[in-house]
């Protein structure tokens, strides 16, 4: 029988958005429509029996709220068993090492392990020591590829209804990206993302949290809030990270608000459909307005909504398809 | 027209041609030629496009006969079976004035193959999707070809996840037996015998552009 698509998905783990093709990207976006529908049955079970009986640990080696039970709840909704683990009830505050708290947990045979840690690169290490099947949850300033995906998804699925085309991508469209490009690693997964897709990518922020050299990941980079925004289809805003307010990066949170702030003022220099995202917390009124963030171009809630169904997609590819091994 | 003969001798030839094409000039002996005949490709016609037609409509009366106090429900499994599914809608419609409801089921995500990792995970095939409730319905599922009976299996376990129907059934285009499950069909186009290496093309309209049920058989040294 003939089948539709024509990538198979072949890899084990998602630790980088870095190492995925255009056409592996597109397979998890084409997968996840199917699960967005689960979650929105009016009537009947909310959830498909797709992992039924595998186990799902969440090792949650820095605080998160949002990502995590995003992640748990996919799993449910997937029928898998799943524990969590976080910092706090870990024996890591023993000083047990991440390769011996993976290695108890797989001697439980997990079968997907999905890592939050503030160390960049330990899931891409731990997938050469353990057999279970890794997802990046974020790693220190590195990467969040979950969160590229499900935003990318979250643009693609505006501009497919903004242009009534069911087969539109994001080819040519602009997005810029605003706030601490340095420390984030949604910024890092969303520029591979989105540049891989077809998309351009511009980057603003304060010369002292532009990482140097960044131009070198194929994006365009300015200090100026207005020229970033114009033209721009997509006005990505990321969380200043206050607690990292002490190592004064910038003079002062006021002149970051008067210089960078996403708001209805600065919003005028770019299109009118432009969609305004972020990926939560928000930090109100300090990088996004609060009227924009609950007014009509924000798509905040609907990248929450669309996160569970990418994960689902995710952890359905990772572990139904792909020779075992 | 009757000129045409006059002037040019394969100008009768061509006519000829013509008349042949018309169906109710095709002589008996041909038609049956085409409804059980050998393609030269190998490929056996296990149903012609009238043959369709007319199994298709013999069903829908089997539905309606069937259900006279409830109205049914038809769910089409994807893909072949929603245009069915929409046909016999049609007929149904044609037959009692009023249309069923009709739906889509994917079962894609109820496949019992996937977790072997041996099959690759599908996302073409569409979405499951129907606006009604099927609490307490009478549901048809349509479906063309059976043959394990394991997707009919997912689309039970589809179907249950939504709601309890008070009553499923199945509709199929083609049985070609080789079930691994106790399942069958309520409602039957037409059903043949084959070997598990064989392979059975429904060919829609709707999808792949003509009407017609192929048999591919698997070259097999006799015995």
């Amino acid at each position: 029988m003939a089948v539709a698509n024509t990538v198979a998905w072949r890899r084990r783990h998602l630790v980088t958005m870095e190492d995925l093709f255009r056409e592996e990207i597109e397979l998890i976006l084409d997968t996840a429509p199917q699960f967005l529908a689960v979650q929105k049955r009016e009537s009947g079970i909310k959830k498909v029996p797709l992992l039924q009986g595998r186990l799902v640990v969440n090792l949650f080696l820095e605080p998160s709220t949002r990502t995590r039970i995003s992640f748990e709840l996919a799993a449910k909704r997937l029928s898998a068993d799943t524990l969590t683990i976080t910092t706090s009830g870990s024996s890591a505050v023993k000083g047990e090492s991440l390769h011996d708290t993976l290695a108890n947990i797989e001697a439980m045979h997990s079968d997907i392990v999905v890592i939050r840690s503030r160390f960049a690169g330990a899931p891409a290490i731990l997938t050469h020591r353990h057999t279970s099947r890794i997802i990046n949850a974020g790693d220190g300033s590195h990467e969040h590829p979950t969160q590229a995906l499900l935003d990318a998804f979250t643009i693609r699925q505006h501009v497919r209804a903004q242009r009534d085309d069911p087969g539109a991508g994001l080819d040519g469209l602009r997005v810029a990206i605003i706030g601490d490009i340095a420390h984030s690693r949604v910024a890092r997964s969303n520029i591979w993302c989105l540049t891989k897709l077809g998309a351009s990518v511009v980057v603003c922020g304060p010369r002292t949290l532009l990482p140097p050299k960044i131009e070198r990941m194929g994006v365009d980079v300015t200090s100026d809030l207005r020229e970033a925004m114009k033209g721009a289809d997509v006005v990505y805003a990321l969380r200043i990270q206050l607690e990292r307010q002490a190592q004064s990066l910038f003079p002062s949170l006021r002149e970051y608000i008067r210089l960078f702030r996403v708001d209805s003022e600065s919003l005028k220099v770019a299109p009118e459909n432009a969609l305004v995202m972020h990926p939560g917390p928000i930090n109100r009124d300090i990088e996004l307005a609060a009227d924009v963030a609950d007014g009509p171009r924000s798509v905040i809630l609907e990248q929450v909504s669309n996160g569970v169904a990418i994960r689902m997609a995710i952890m359905h590819l990772l572990a139904n398809s792909g020779p075992e091994e | 027209m009757g000129r045409r003969f006059f002037f040019a001798s394969e100008r009768l030839g061509h006519a000829f041609l013509r008349a042949k094409a018309l169906p109710y000039v095709v002589p008996a002996w041909m038609t049956t030629m085409h409804e059980s005949g050998r393609e030269s490709n190998g490929a056996e016609v296990v149903m012609s496009a009238e043959a369709i037609g007319a199994a298709v409509a013999r069903m829908a009366v089997e539905i309606v006969s069937a259900h006279t106090h409830r109205e049914a429900a038809l769910l089409g499994i994807l893909r072949r079976g929603r245009p069915l599914a929409d046909r016999l809608a049609q007929e149904i419609e044609a037959l009692t004035g009023e249309g069923p409801k009709v739906g889509s089921l994917a079962t894609t995500l109820y496949r019992d193959d996937l977790r072997t990792g041996k099959s690759a995970v599908g996302t073409g095939r569409g979405e499951t999707h129907f606006d009604f409730d099927v609490d307490g319905a009478w549901v048809v599922l349509v479906d063309d070809v059976l043959n394990s009976g394991r997707t009919v299996r997912a689309a039970l376990d589809e179907v249950m996840d939504y709601g309890r129907p008070a009553r499923i059934q199945l509709a199929c285009l083609i049985d070609r037996g080789l079930r691994e499950l106790p399942i069958r069909a309520d409602y039957l186009g037409k059903s043949i015998e084959t070997q598990p290496d064989d392979h059975v093309a429904v060919h829609l309209a709707e999808v792949d552009g003509e009407d017609v049920v192929l048999l591919h058989r698997t070259q097999r040294i006799e015995e």
